[in-house]
């Protein structure tokens, strides 16, 4: 009894050291671990998110205004209309500006007021040439006099709207909303109206062009995948081998193919089967056909990758069950492709949706899709604002997408395919 | 003026990897035909005169690039070409350095246009109506005539883009020259282009690089089209039979500016005047048929040169000035309104 | 069982006639086969890899084509039938379960691929489950059951549609020791009460001679002997068949005399021994088999083939102890002496006397070279 009951205790005692070995050498190997990540996630966060997350608050932020007229917007926070502000807003406005003249500043203004209205920016710089006024004049009279339009309260609220750290006006913006007179969101004028068109056909064309690559791309997975290894390697090379040549390459040289005195309709008009070259060259047609061709690897890859892991023995299974070839073909072999059928087809759909330079060079403008304009954004006209409420757009869509993906095809929907 | 290539967006980045050694330039242009003039006209002549090594760049005018750099405070390029636009917004905007007129010529020899708070004209061009005259039986002499599909069917070729193509669409509706920059600052005036130009909607080519309404021409895509006169010059002397309609074309200068910041400026601004000399201005001019902005080198250059600058007094005569403060101000309104339009 | 087809029960079931089959054009994979399967009967193609009898069976599957010869299957050339319209049950090697059905839906596929009716397909489908005991797994996926289990449900889809002949590709092979015993039984008393033709293909001999009715032995694209399994056991034809199936002592030797049923043979390693002849003739070099368990341990004095031993390595094996033995020069020669028949006392070394009894003592071909 007094034995086991010291035996007892000397496990209880050797319990805790055991313990914390244990936890000290578990915690010992997690830091090897998160050693083993650390150089990736820190690329990630660098490379990725943060990029991303400052994207995302640039399609928020509303610089130019509430920066370098700090004063006259807190000042018209307590103004509300319908009447003009008092003179100590005009003051302030006049003294900030007359500050601003002459520094980088004040472009910043008149550009942040233009892009509200057309026309503020002349008055911003027309108004600053006549600052500073002198301390002892009324700084309403002063304003008003060199330009009526101080006189009257909409630019007023033009300014205090413009004047908020954060503004929905980009977002709104990239979804063809603005915000009416009344402070309501609503469509923007039909002629103005743009980017839920772009948008629609963003989504149109890279779903057409998946389903093209999709309907070119099996079959050649499939024959690569039931053909013996020597023929099938020189398949794969023939499909790698748009990956070897530069993007704009093969873009130039399907331009040269398709242009109206091109190889293709010379072929076809010496051939007699057409009487005058068939507009092959900016237009939709060629926008597909280079997405096409240098899309169709990365449907075709994901596609084999899958068709390669499935025996041929599910068909012969199917046949001995006395279900015809097309019919087995369809019902056994066709569903088992459907994981790499997904991943093809998301890995082709989100790789269009952010498709720029071929459309560029390919399409009419009627073949552009949301990254045209926010390149034409960046590059062009210095948005950058507008043009990550754009991206924010297109990230949003593509986040969608992807969630509809894993709710149809994700780890729950195939495991049935894992075991094999 | 803009001439895009497919190699530009290569070369750019080319470019930003290369940081050049100590005291040589970068000198970043358009590209193209003129880039090519001005190597001849001005990069050679001032490495031979100087010692400065040259590296020419070339990028699509994109302010972005610029804009990056300054904020960033690591300028590589000495000295860009711009247009007027974008050189005034920069100027305003802090893009650029303020340049001190007095290292580099007397003011009153430059055209008044050519003379900025930031910015030294180069040369001055025209983009015009352009045919060829191989293909065309009767020749078009204005830009109503470029919107008559009936006298003159085929594709039609305009910029992909506002600037100049509302003006022409205005132009082809009867507006006077001097009005229409009035009439476009006005909605009116704005929905009056726009009107016009869905009636050549179907019937229009749209190009981006300088480089392609000549080829387009000379292969028969397009009938006539919008077209820097420099292009259509450069063709002319490769034996291409293209014709330019001087009649209301539209003219501007492109300018030197030194983005801010940069640590060559002073190399950058002995640059500019020695590219602003008239001998030099007069050798540009031979090379390609852009204007000279010093007005002294027009004197003593040859008649038959002259007639094909957009700056010789009888093309200017009936052309109209790009009114830079207007596009300044709604550029980016119309330019908006344009790509949606288009993209309809 | 087999007699309610309409076909006599006589006639073969399937018929091959002088079936080759070749995949380059040089070499047979099958040479000149004829073979005719009984119905209802039990056949096994037995043989090394590289014999041709999975070759022969997916001819008669139809995912091969015979290049030449016929094979009839109920009085039917069906060289040109496609396999969907044969009507053969068939069970895979790793099952070939589908894997994106559950196992009901496995079992209906054959059923709604021939247009019966719902209640039908219901009724058949509950039918096969309980058939092999797996009603509660109806909703799962293959691969969330074992492997036996599997075998089972690939066993029940080959039957479901009521195939009269159902051919069987190595199907244990997947499956441990004791899981595959337990289904060699159930699938040997399956075919039993449902009456069907089985073709079954292996490689495991032991796997041959428990569940076969009669076993065509392949080698080289031949069939070596077809036979019943006790036949095949006791008196094979050859050697190749003797050393495939089961244990056997070789001895090398020359036949000197043939007389009636029995042939003397005289040893390489020295001694004349009386045999059971096979295909051989007086003066040919033959291969003398025998049995390991049909070697008689002190054979009284006077028995014909009462030979000299020694003891070269004894192995326990529990029940029975295996005794290997050098006979003059003749290094190999195994017997299995009952455990209680063995004397502790024998050791490396020790000289035994063997018998071999003349009626299971067999001079076979010696194969050439």
């Amino acid at each position: 009894m007094s034995d086991f009951a010291a035996s007892a205790s000397a496990i209880d005692g050797a319990d805790p050291d055991l313990k914390r070995r244990m936890r000290r050498a578990e915690r010992r190997r997690n830091l090897a671990y998160f050693a083993l990540i650390l150089p990736l996630a820190l690329l990630v966060l660098v490379a990725f998110v943060w990029p991303i997350a400052s994207l995302l608050v640039r399609a928020v932020e509303n610089e130019g205004i509430h920066d370098n007229l700090p004063q006259t917007v807190a000042a018209l926070r307590a103004w509300d209309g319908p009447e003009l502000p008092d003179e100590r807003v005009y003051r302030l406005l006049a003294d900030e500006l007359a500050q601003a003249k002459g520094t980088p500043k004040l472009a910043a203004i008149a550009t942040r007021l233009n892009r509200e209205e057309a026309g503020l920016r002349s008055l911003v710089m027309k108004t600053a040439r006549h600052l500073p006024l002198p301390a002892d004049v009324s700084a309403k009279e002063a304003l008003i006099a060199i330009d009526p339009a101080w006189g009257e309260p909409p630019i007023w609220k033009t300014l205090k709207r413009a004047g908020h750290p954060f503004t929905a006006f980009y977002l709104l913006a990239a979804l063809d909303l603005t915000v009416d007179a009344h402070g309501h969101v609503a469509l923007a004028p039909p002629q103005e109206r743009v980017y839920l068109d772009v948008l629609g056909r963003t989504f149109w064309m890279s779903f057409n062009v998946t389903l093209l690559c999709l309907l070119l791309g099996f079959p050649v997975a499939y024959l690569m995948a039931i053909l013996p290894v020597n023929r099938s390697n020189l398949l794969m090379l023939f499909v790698l081998l748009p990956f070897w040549t530069s993007v704009l390459v093969r873009i130039a040289a399907w331009i040269v193919l398709l242009q109206n005195e091109g190889l293709v309709n010379r072929l076809l008009l010496s051939l007699g089967l057409i009487q005058s070259p068939l507009p092959m060259l900016f237009n939709r047609f060629s926008v597909y056909i280079g997405m096409i061709h240098i899309l169709l690897p990365f449907m075709v890859l994901p596609l084999y990758s899958v068709m390669k892991g499935i025996s041929p023995v599910y068909v012969r299974a199917a046949l001995s069950l006395g279900c015809p070839p097309w019919r087995s073909f369809w019902t056994i072999y066709f569903p088992q492709t459907i994981p790499g059928v997904g991943a093809g087809v998301l890995l082709v759909f989100i790789m269009c949706m952010g498709y720029y330079i071929t459309p560029a060079l390919l399409g009419g403008p009627k073949e552009q899709m949301l990254s045209y304009f926010i390149a034409f954004y960046t590059n062009q006209t210095i948005n950058w604002n507008m043009a990550a409420a754009l991206s924010a757009i297109l990230l949003t869509a593509t986040l969608l997408l992807y969630a509809v993906y894993a709710l149809r095809f994700g780890p729950t929907r195939v495991k049935f395919m894992k075991a094999r | 003026m803009k001439m895009r290539t497919l190699h530009a967006a290569v070369l750019g980045l080319a470019l930003g990897a290369a940081a050049p050694a100590m005291a040589d330039l970068t000198i970043i242009s358009f590209g193209g035909a003129a880039q090519q003039a001005q190597e001849k006209a001005f990069y050679q002549p001032f490495t031979q005169a100087t010692g400065i090594k040259i590296h020419p760049g070339e990028y699509n005018g994109e302010q972005a690039k610029i804009k990056a750099m300054v904020m960033a405070g690591n300028v590589t390029w000495d000295l860009v070409e711009v247009e007027s636009p974008e050189l005034v917004r920069g100027c305003e905007e802090g893009l650029y350095e303020k340049i001190d007129f007095t290292k580099i010529g007397n003011k009153a020899d430059f055209l008044p246009q050519a003379v900025n708070e930031c910015g030294v004209g180069i040369f001055v061009w025209s983009v015009a109506l352009a045919y060829d005259a191989d293909k065309l039986p009767q020749a078009p002499t204005s830009w109503a005539d470029f919107w008559d599909v009936k006298k003159f069917p085929g594709k039609r070729g305009l910029r992909k883009g506002a600037k100049y193509t509302l003006e022409f669409a205005l132009l082809a509706d009867g507006v006077p020259p001097q009005d229409v920059y009035k009439v476009l600052a006005t909605k009116e005036g704005v929905d009056r282009a726009f009107a016009k130009l869905d009636q050549l909607k179907p019937h229009i080519q749209w190009w981006e690089a300088g480089a392609q309404p000549p080829q387009l021409l000379a292969s028969g895509d397009l009938v006539m089209s919008a077209a820097y006169n420099g292009r259509i010059h450069a063709a002319q002397q490769e034996g291409k039979h293209l014709k330019v309609v001087w009649n209301q074309s539209i003219y501007d200068i492109d300018s030197w500016a030194i983005p801010k910041g940069d640590p060559n400026k002073a190399q950058a601004l002995e640059f500019i005047r020695f590219a602003s000399q008239p001998e030099r201005q007069k050798a540009f001019s031979r090379e390609i048929s852009y204007g000279p902005t010093n007005l002294k080198a027009l004197d003593g250059l040859d008649p038959k040169v002259l007639g094909e600058l957009p700056s010789a007094p009888q093309n200017l005569a009936v052309a109209l000035p790009m009114n830079t403060e207007f596009w300044v101000e709604h550029g980016e309104e119309l330019e908006q309104r344009f790509n949606s339009w288009a993209a309809k | 069982m087999a007699g309610e087809t309409n076909a006599s029960t006589d006639a073969p079931h399937v018929r091959f006639i002088g079936v080759q089959k070749t995949y380059d054009g040089a070499s047979l994979i099958v040479r000149d086969l004829n073979l005719d399967i009984r119905r209802g009967e039990f056949l096994t193609l037995l043989g090394p890899s590289g014999s041709g009898k999975t070759t022969t069976l997916m001819m008669l599957a139809g995912f091969e084509t015979p290049t030449s010869g016929e094979i009839l299957l109920g009085g039917q050339v069906i060289n040109r039938v496609p396999p969907h319209r044969r009507n053969i049950g068939m069970v895979f090697q790793n099952y070939a379960l589908f894997p994106h059905m559950t196992v009901a839906d496995n079992l209906r596929f054959p059923l709604r691929v021939r247009k019966l009716s719902a209640d039908e397909i219901e009724a058949r489908v509950r039918r096969a489950l309980a058939m092999i005991r797996l009603e509660e797994y109806a909703k799962r996926y293959p691969q969330q059951l074992s492997g036996g289990q599997q075998q089972r449900v690939a066993l029940a889809r080959a039957l479901v549609f009521d195939p009269q002949l159902v051919l069987m590709d190595e199907p244990l092979g997947a499956l441990d020791k004791n899981l595959r015993e337990q289904m060699q039984l159930e699938i040997k008393h399956l075919q039993r009460t449902l009456g069907v033709t089985v073709v079954f293909v292996t490689h495991d001999q032991g796997e041959a001679l428990t569940m076969s009715d009669r076993i065509a032995v392949f080698h080289q694209g031949a069939i070596q002997q077809i036979d019943t399994p006790e036949r095949i056991y006791e008196h094979p034809v050859n050697s190749f068949v003797a050393n495939f199936i089961g244990e056997n002592n070789v001895l090398p030797g020359i036949v000197r005399r043939m007389e009636g049923g029995t042939c003397e043979v005289e040893l390489d390693c020295g001694p004349r021994v009386l045999a059971h002849p096979g295909p051989v003739g007086m003066g040919d070099r033959t291969l003398v088999c025998i049995r390991p368990e049909r070697v008689v341990l002190d054979p009284p004095e006077g028995h014909p083939n009462r030979l000299g031993a020694t003891v070269r390595e004894t192995i326990y094996l529990g029940d029975q102890v295996r005794i290997c033995l050098a006979i003059g020069e003749q290094q190999e020669f195994v017997i299995k002496v009952p455990i209680s028949r063995f004397d502790p006392g024998w050791s490396v070394g020790t000289t035994l006397h063997v018998g071999l009894d003349p009626n299971h003592l067999h001079a076979l071909d010696a194969p050439a070279g």
